[in-house]
């Protein structure tokens, strides 16, 4: 048997505790913007395991899995609007659409491979977007104000902001453990399979197309549970929530942080939110030693440093961030 | 009559304006070992593809068991029993051996559907993989991750993918391929072994392999089948020797590879 201490199981250690600890450091230090920042990053790390899931054990390359952010989001805000804001009413509509909408684009995309099935998956979340932007009862292209929370009566208020965090850290757990446990069950070797070797997987036996529809609705669902989410912690859809440079940042996410592993996505949505956080005012400092004083117009390039460091990693870490402290490389 | 596992009739296919397959009519006989060969470009190939699935024929029937399976997907005819290996060596890179043939052992065990336990642990899955990569020759390397292994060693991996489906016939797409010499007697000997118990319709260029191992032989060129018989009779064969055995002398010589 390996060793359990690795320099990667050390470092998800320590990060799991971080992300335990935060509303604690919050609450002593009256610093209530971390918690609303990471809680933003859970969320969005549980659809960039739910995309990676798909793209990096199945293969299939989504570039519109934000439409799903926004199909959970929009469920929640027409709910509301409309005056019901029971989140056992709430949620589960959100899942089953998330689901049923994955299942037709699925079904139709999973027929292509490669560009096709990217420019397919591309178009289903435009229609989408577009679809949201034209709703003028629920803010058009202005987006829409959800005036209440999910209520899950007294079992639990998500108008806490703490809870809230706990909330989206459990889920996201929740959905590491499962989809772990998927990817190395007979269902997610099938998966990992056709992403191999589709050819061979039908010549020993494998319908390939209805477990790679299946595993592209589960992780439709999951990415619903992300927009049910960034909903309620927002108070706020937009059709912002699915534009395709959302689904863009999905897979920077996945990329980044290592594909094919199921933690790798977690890693690489803190690492890109806090960067995108962080580096405007390290742009900032940097122009202020170099100049004397702070450059405003310094703050509005940091994507000059995210993107050179984004090609470094990919070109030197095939497996991500995971990967680079794992050691291990993927082909 | 004897048992026909497979029968092939008036199987046509065209590519352009090229026949590949041209009215091929076969017959292959339960327990036997049948093989094929042709020049280059001959269409074995495209044949094992209408065999397996892979291509549909313009016209003409594929009979499996009395079945007709011309119109059958691949995965659907490798469960009734019609197992198949690759010229261009199709595996599964990044898993282990075992992993690669635990697979096949999974598509046919039942559905796929579980989501939970974790099927490295499933001793069902696990043991008749390890069973097949045993009579495969490679029990010592179950646990090498596939990309990391020789050519050789995919071939025989090749096999024992395509035996862990029990199939009750095996489509064996030139198995000997940029195999060396000693690799390629292991291979024939593992073959002289296998014919015992399955029917096989073996495509292969090794002509020294052929007549060692095939009960009948049948000579594909241009897409159509010049002569089918036992080994002797095709040796003996004028036309098959102008059109393709005459260019091979180790093999028209008397003696030659016979096993």
């Amino acid at each position: 048997m390996k060793s359990w201490l690795t320099p990667r199981n050390a470092f998800v250690t320590a990060l799991m505790i971080v992300l335990a600890l935060l509303p604690v450091y919050s609450a002593l230090t009256g610093n209530t913007f971390m918690v609303t920042l990471f809680t933003r990053i859970l969320i969005l790390a549980i659809a960039a395991v739910s995309l990676n899931l798909i793209m990096g054990f199945g293969g299939m390359v989504s570039f519109g899995h934000a439409a799903y952010l926004g199909i959970g989001g929009y469920v929640v805000g027409i709910l509301a609007k409309e005056g019901i804001n029971s989140g056992f009413v709430q949620w589960p509509l959100a899942l089953v659409l998330s689901g049923l909408f994955a299942l037709a684009v699925g079904a139709l995309s999973l027929r292509t491979r490669g560009v096709y099935f990217i420019m397919i998956t591309l178009a289903f979340a435009q229609m989408v977007y577009y679809i949201a932007n034209g709703l003028d009862r629920y803010g058009g292209d202005d987006g829409l104000t959800i005036q209440r929370r999910s209520d899950f009566g007294g079992l639990i208020n998500l108008s806490n902001r703490t809870v809230f965090y706990y909330l989206c850290l459990v889920l996201l757990m929740a959905t590491v453990y499962f989809v772990w446990r998927m990817v190395n069950s007979r269902f997610g070797l099938v998966i990992q399979g056709a992403r191999s070797n589709e050819r061979r997987m039908r010549a020993i036996g494998f319908p390939t197309f209805r477990y790679k529809l299946t595993c592209f609705v589960i992780a439709g669902v999951l990415c619903g549970l992300s927009g049910v989410l960034l909903a309620n912690h927002t108070n706020f859809i937009s059709p912002a929530l699915m534009h395709w440079t959302r689904s863009g940042d999905l897979i920077v996410m996945a990329v980044l942080g290592g594909m094919g592993t199921v933690f790798g996505p977690v890693i690489g949505a803190v690492a890109l939110l806090v960067l995108e956080e962080a580096l405007p005012h390290l742009m900032g400092l940097a122009s202020y030693l170099a100049t004397g004083k702070e450059v405003a117009a310094a703050k509005e390039y940091w994507q000059l440093i995210l993107g050179p460091m984004m090609l470094l990693i990919v070109i030197y870490a095939r497996g991500g961030i995971e990967g680079l402290i794992s050691g291990r490389r993927r082909g | 009559m004897a048992d026909t596992l497979l029968k092939i009739g008036g199987l046509t296919k065209r590519f352009g304006g090229v026949v590949a397959s041209d009215n091929i009519a076969l017959d292959i006989v339960a327990g036997e070992l049948h093989a094929i060969i042709g020049p280059n470009g001959a269409g074995k190939t495209t044949l094992i593809g209408q065999l397996s699935g892979e291509l549909t024929p313009d016209t003409g029937q594929v009979f499996f068991d009395g079945q007709d399976i011309t119109a059958l997907p691949a995965y659907r005819r490798s469960a009734m029993g019609l197992g198949r290996t690759f010229q261009i060596t199709s595996l599964f890179p990044d898993f282990t051996a075992l992993d690669n043939v635990a697979l096949a052992v999974q598509a046919h065990a039942g559905h796929s559907f579980h989501f939970w336990r974790d099927a490295r642990m499933e001793s069902d899955l696990r043991e008749p993989a390890r069973a097949a990569l045993a009579r495969a020759g490679l029990s010592n390397r179950a646990d090498e991750i596939v990309a990391n292994m020789s050519h050789g060693e995919h071939r025989q991996l090749e096999l024992a993918m395509a035996l862990a489906t029990r199939p009750r016939l095996l489509l064996l797409d030139e198995p000997m391929a940029g195999l060396g010499p000693e690799e390629s007697s292991r291979m024939v000997k593992t073959l002289r072994e296998l014919k015992q118990e399955i029917t096989i319709l073996l495509i292969e260029h090794d002509m020294e392999a052929v007549f060692a191992l095939a009960d009948r032989i049948s000579v594909l060129v241009y897409g159509r089948v010049i002569a089918s018989g036992e080994p002797a009779a095709i040796r003996a064969n004028a036309e098959v020797r102008q059109a393709y055995l005459g260019e091979q002398e180790a093999v028209s010589a008397p003696g030659a590879g016979h096993g």
